[in-house]
């Protein structure tokens, strides 16, 4: 089959360098100096180190790492809520670097939707508002917003709570509707940034079954962060293991188990094995 | 001693700046003024026409709005009623008519300023110290200027309101956008808000609170405002504190200041009560 016509998303040579003085920085990492040579010299922070990868359509691909590894940067990248110091990214074989904002704009309302960490929800809204929000922002009417955020709060089981408050909800009820609003928009691509990593351990579980059940009814291409191996075992088709916003390796959860590639993912896996 | 050759005085250098103003633009500022003029005798007319039965009934329906709370709205309209009761109701609404003018002015530039500077780090670094300055200026210094481009009476005053005023609007503006969460930022804009909508949909309802206080501190400043503003020859309230003094009659003074305290109070109340974040919904 052709390679290309099924990566979804194509991430080529991507750097993103924070600070003010890229093109130094630049020529430093062409020198081969190391991310804490660079901060020594000249205060910018290499988020983003020469990073290509690509992601299959109606795939789950985790991207795991320590914090400060670049992945929540990296995943930001995706629907450009930052943008690379250079290098290319290409959506369904688009570069989405070209697009100028209203492109940009009918991008996110259509492609790609995201979940956050800590939720991103509304507070001053309820939750069939905060639901449909993705929906009210691209200009669907009341009737297509309401009956689409009521089908989905039902999917995630929040059924009974459509005019309760986010702060009246628990952490794993608000990232349900964070959930339910990213499914809501009916995007090809998800983004969930350490999506359940707030969660308890017994929700998260929940979660987790929750996610892969929804995924294998609706085929979406799901880009996954999380620092939890565990988590990125158990729902990941392929795991991607950043550092110091490198790609040390990519692999099915088996790969990676059975050969990491360097010192760094071992001691990832070392745990795990351990303790089985 | 200071050696005399290293002084040097702006003050001839304003003198013309500011005679040339008057000279050159004095009919733009006339016509500024009429225009204002107009504004607060009209309103003022509409306060002062309005039985003071109606009036408190209306305040009294504001006051059970904003506070859902009879003791509150009850305390507020008996206060209101004791000002009327010691004979100074028609100064009372003069000087409500000046204040809600210089607020509307103040919130009309504030909230604007505000939003910019949110935006704008530049600007913010240029506004900060601008807005030090008119707090801390003493009010007389930019009040004779003032008069010779509008004359004397009240719209000088309300210019001197709104510079003192403003201040805190913008900042609190400013302060409450900033405030907004970074992730509910993120969030609307990966799934595609213009700025248009994240101003309106999620901005400036998250910030209200923020914004509500500035417009109370607004008001609040404005009021102590109002002694100097009738030294210029603004009516109300305060020209009974400026006549107490000059006449020695403290217990006149005292009068008309607990009038403008009782002001103070009730517009604090209702203020206060619209900022505080109500989020009902079924518990």
């Amino acid at each position: 089959m052709n390679e290309m016509a099924i990566n979804k998303i194509e991430v080529r040579n991507v750097f993103k360098v924070f600070g003010n003085r890229e093109k130094e920085v630049m020529a430093l990492i062409r020198e081969g100096r190391t991310k804490d040579e660079v901060l020594a010299r000249t205060g910018c922070v290499i988020g983003i180190n020469d990073l290509s990868l690509s992601i299959r359509a109606a795939e789950v691909f985790v991207i795991m790492g320590l914090s400060g590894s670049g992945k929540s940067t990296l995943v930001r990248h995706l629907n450009r809520l930052i943008d690379p110091t250079s290098g290319q990214i290409l959506v369904d074989g688009e570069d989405i670097l070209e697009y100028d904002m209203p492109a940009l704009r009918q991008f996110r309302r259509h492609k790609i939707s995201m979940v956050f960490q800590n939720f991103g929800l509304l507070p001053h809204r309820n939750v069939i508002e905060n639901v449909a929000y993705g929906l009210k922002v691209r200009g669907d009417s009341k009737a297509q917003w309401e009956e689409r955020a009521q089908h989905w709060i039902s999917t995630v089981g929040l059924e009974g709570y459509e005019h309760a408050f986010v702060h009246q909800l628990s952490g794993g009820m608000r990232q349900r509707v964070g959930l339910a609003r990213a499914l809501a928009t009916d995007t090809d691509i998800i983004l969930m940034d350490e999506a359940f990593s707030a969660l308890d351990p017994l929700i998260r579980a929940e979660m987790q079954d929750q996610l892969l059940e929804l995924q294998r009814r609706l085929q979406k291409t799901i880009v996954f962060i999380t620092h939890d191996l565990d988590e990125a075992l158990r729902i990941g088709n392929r795991i991607a293991v950043l550092k110091d916003g490198r790609l040390i390796q990519v692999g099915t959860p088996r790969e990676i188990l059975q050969s990491p590639a360097d010192d760094y993912v071992d001691r990832f896996v070392q745990r795990r094995r351990t303790s089985i | 001693m200071f050696p005399d050759n290293l002084t040097f005085s702006i003050a001839g250098w304003v003198n013309d700046g500011v005679d040339a103003l008057v000279s050159n633009y004095g009919d733009v500022f006339r016509h500024i003024s009429e225009t204002l003029l107009w504004a607060i005798i009209h309103l003022e007319n509409l306060l002062r026409i309005t039985p003071w039965w109606l009036m408190l009934a209306i305040v009294g329906v504001i006051a059970w709005h904003a506070t859902r709370k009879i003791l509150s709205t009850l305390l507020i309209i008996g206060l209101l009623f004791l000002v009327g009761a010691v004979g100074l109701w028609d100064k009372l609404m003069q000087t409500l008519a000046l204040m809600m003018v210089a607020t509307v002015i103040s919130v009309l530039l504030g909230i604007p300023l505000g939003i910019l500077a949110a935006r704008s780090n530049r600007l913010r670094s240029v506004l900060i110290p601008l807005l030090d300055i008119m707090q801390t200026m003493p009010s007389f210094v930019y009040l004779i200027p003032v008069l010779m481009l509008f004359g004397l009476g009240k719209v000088p005053a309300i210019f001197a309101t709104v510079i003192y005023a403003v201040p805190p609007l913008i900042r609190l503006t400013d302060l409450g956008l900033r405030q907004v969460d970074r992730e509910v930022m993120e969030a609307i804009n990966a799934f595609g808000a213009n700025p248009w909508q994240q101003l309106f949909g999620v901005q400036l309802p998250l910030a209200m609170p923020s914004i509500m206080a500035g417009i109370n501190q607004t008001t609040m400043m404005a009021l102590s405002m109002v002694v100097i503003a009738s030294m210029i020859g603004a009516r109300g309230l305060g020209e009974d504190v400026l006549v107490g003094i000059q006449t020695l009659n403290v217990g006149k003074g005292l009068e008309a200041g607990l009038a403008i305290v009782i002001l103070a109070v009730v517009i604090d109340r209702i203020t206060q009560a619209y900022g505080r974040p109500r989020r009902g919904g079924p518990k």
